[in-house]
């Protein structure tokens, strides 16, 4: 049922029966998903379909998880997650998580590298002009669409080649959705792989190689992004929309 | 000359005494704000460590004729080192736990450190002798100024303002703080915040070691010593406001010299006085003067 994408064989990601909880609570039953490098791929589905959580599951940031997920080959189920963003993988989480003891400058320069060929520092204000002006500023003085430039931004300096970008456009006005998306793009141009939770669809499509869909805290259908136009119906009837 | 119709003499020096008193609780009420913010755990155990500081300069110097001077360096090591494994060991497994056990658990262990040493040294003080370049002193025209009490004085602004410079202003300092924080999303990012914690315990407790070198020439050196000062040094932090490092540093120095003032002026309310402040300020601002209100 799934077409694999033909850039290469073995995924950069491979992730199999991957359970997880909240507390007490079995929140993923069981998640199988592939990604390749260099892809983006998105997890659509509704609210309480487990997408953020699986992302938390792939970061170490769960208490409780089984199931394997092999990244470049080494399995990371079970490792802590300061170890998963030494392998390389970089998240950007839904509330941002922009500290306000830090500037934005700090913000910025909080994460350690974890390989070389990172963005240096003038690259990223380069893509994101505003930091740029506001680094002195505390961190969460900055309005939401800046936050999530630095949430973004700070990710791209460590070398991590696979980055979990959860809900990015989540609350913020049309043209800074615009902004992000062409981000998305150009980091995809620059060979990075990631993967996107979205709630919105339509921007999704806009930027996305593949979507998985997820409900009830598994992977229920993919859909190549050049198909999107004939599984509109379908789509819908997942989403709820 | 009569302040308020008190010889300036007395006001001075009741007023530098104050200071001193400041001193120890700015210290003190630093590595615990410190220790607080990251961990969570009010240090209970942080008056034994200061105990523990003073009787490591008296030991190192009857033993092995270390002075003062060097005592102010190695003592908050060793001092510092103990904590560091006391974390590594002991309090990392209360973590998930209420507050309360750790409060528990660092009382505990302050009550065995203080009963080891009452046991080996018994509960009189002994006295370390002053080090040679602090005796004498400074006659400043309206006082007297003792050369050990200046350095008291001036070795904790330091110290204090060392120690804010590095949290806020260096990179270890934006870890720490952000650890402090996200801790979850900081461990996310690559930082390993557990050792972090370890350190600033460790860092915490040494603080407190390094004022209890301070304090051996010039207070007696005895096993209750920290129990004494420690509860004063949490009324400290309850004004100040928990996990606020500037204000752990000027709320001690302030509330030195407002228990100086109320020596002059009506000394027998003069150890309660921080005690009325606390009430009031729990009733007017509940997260203290420096704290964010939740």
């Amino acid at each position: 049922m799934c077409p694999m994408p033909e850039t290469s064989s073995i995924p950069m990601l491979q992730v199999r029966g991957l359970e997880g909880w909240y507390g007490e609570s079995h929140v993923l039953h069981g998640v199988d998903f592939d990604v390749y490098e260099g892809e983006v791929v998105t997890l659509l589905g509704r609210n309480g379909a487990g997408k953020s959580t699986t992302l938390k599951a792939i970061m170490g940031m769960l208490k409780r998880r089984k199931g394997s997920i092999r990244f470049r080959g080494q399995e990371l189920c079970g490792a802590q997650s300061r170890h998963i963003a030494r392998a390389g993988i970089a998240f950007c989480p839904e509330d941002r998580g922009i500290y306000s003891s830090l500037t934005v400058e700090e913000n910025l320069m909080l994460p350690p590298v974890v390989a070389p060929g990172g963005m240096s520092v003038e690259e990223i204000h380069r893509l994101f002009p505003n930091l740029a002006e506001r680094r002195r500023s505390q961190g969460t003085r900055l309005s939401g669409g800046e936050q999530q430039m630095l949430a973004i931004g700070r990710i791209l300096r460590t070398g991590a080649r696979l980055l979990l970008l959860d809900e990015p456009t989540e609350g913020l006005a049309p043209v800074i959705v615009q902004q992000i998306g062409a981000t998305i793009r150009k980091l995809k141009e620059r060979g990075y792989t990631v993967i996107l939770v979205e709630q919105n669809f339509h921007f999704a499509a806009t930027v996305a190689d593949r979507h998985y869909v997820m409900d009830h805290g598994t992977i229920i259908d993919m859909v190549l992004n050049a198909d999107i136009d004939a599984h509109a119906e379908k789509l819908n009837s997942y989403l709820g929309v | 000359m009569l302040i308020f119709g008190v010889p300036l003499q007395l006001f001075s020096t009741q007023i530098m005494l104050g200071l001193i008193n400041g001193a120890f609780y700015a210290i003190l009420s630093l590595g615990l704000a410190i220790i607080f913010g990251l961990l969570n755990i009010v240090n209970f155990a942080h008056g034994a460590f200061y105990m523990l500081g003073a009787f490591g300069a008296l030991l190192l110097l009857d033993y092995f004729d270390i002075d003062y001077w060097l005592a102010l360096a190695v003592v908050p090591v060793g001092v510092g080192l103990i904590g560091c494994l006391i974390e590594r060991f002991v309090l990392r497994w209360i973590y998930d736990l209420d507050h309360l056990y750790g409060m528990i658990l660092t009382f505990g262990m302050g009550l065995v450190i203080v009963g080891v040493f009452r046991n080996l040294y018994g509960a009189t003080g002994l006295a370390y002798s002053m080090p040679p370049g602090l005796q004498g002193g400074y006659n400043l025209g309206f006082m007297y100024l003792p050369a050990s009490r200046a350095f008291v004085i001036v070795a904790s602004v330091v110290v204090c303002l060392a120690t804010w410079l590095v949290i806020e202003k260096t990179r270890i300092g934006s870890w720490l703080r952000a650890a402090t924080e996200k801790p979850h999303l900081t461990e996310a990012f690559g930082i390993n915040v557990p050792l972090l914690i370890t350190l600033t315990y460790g860092f915490g407790v040494a603080l407190a070691g390094f004022a209890g070198v301070l304090a051996a020439p010039i207070f007696s050196v005895n096993p209750m010593m920290g129990s004494d000062l420690i509860i004063v040094v949490f009324a400290v932090v309850v004004i100040g406001g928990m996990g606020s490092i500037s204000g752990a540093i000027l709320t001690g120095f302030m509330l030195g010299f407002v228990e100086g003032l109320t020596k002059v002026f009506w000394p027998q309310a003069s150890s309660t006085v921080i005690f009325v402040i606390m009430a009031i300020i729990l009733l007017v601002r509940p997260a203290g003067l420096f704290g964010k209100q939740e």
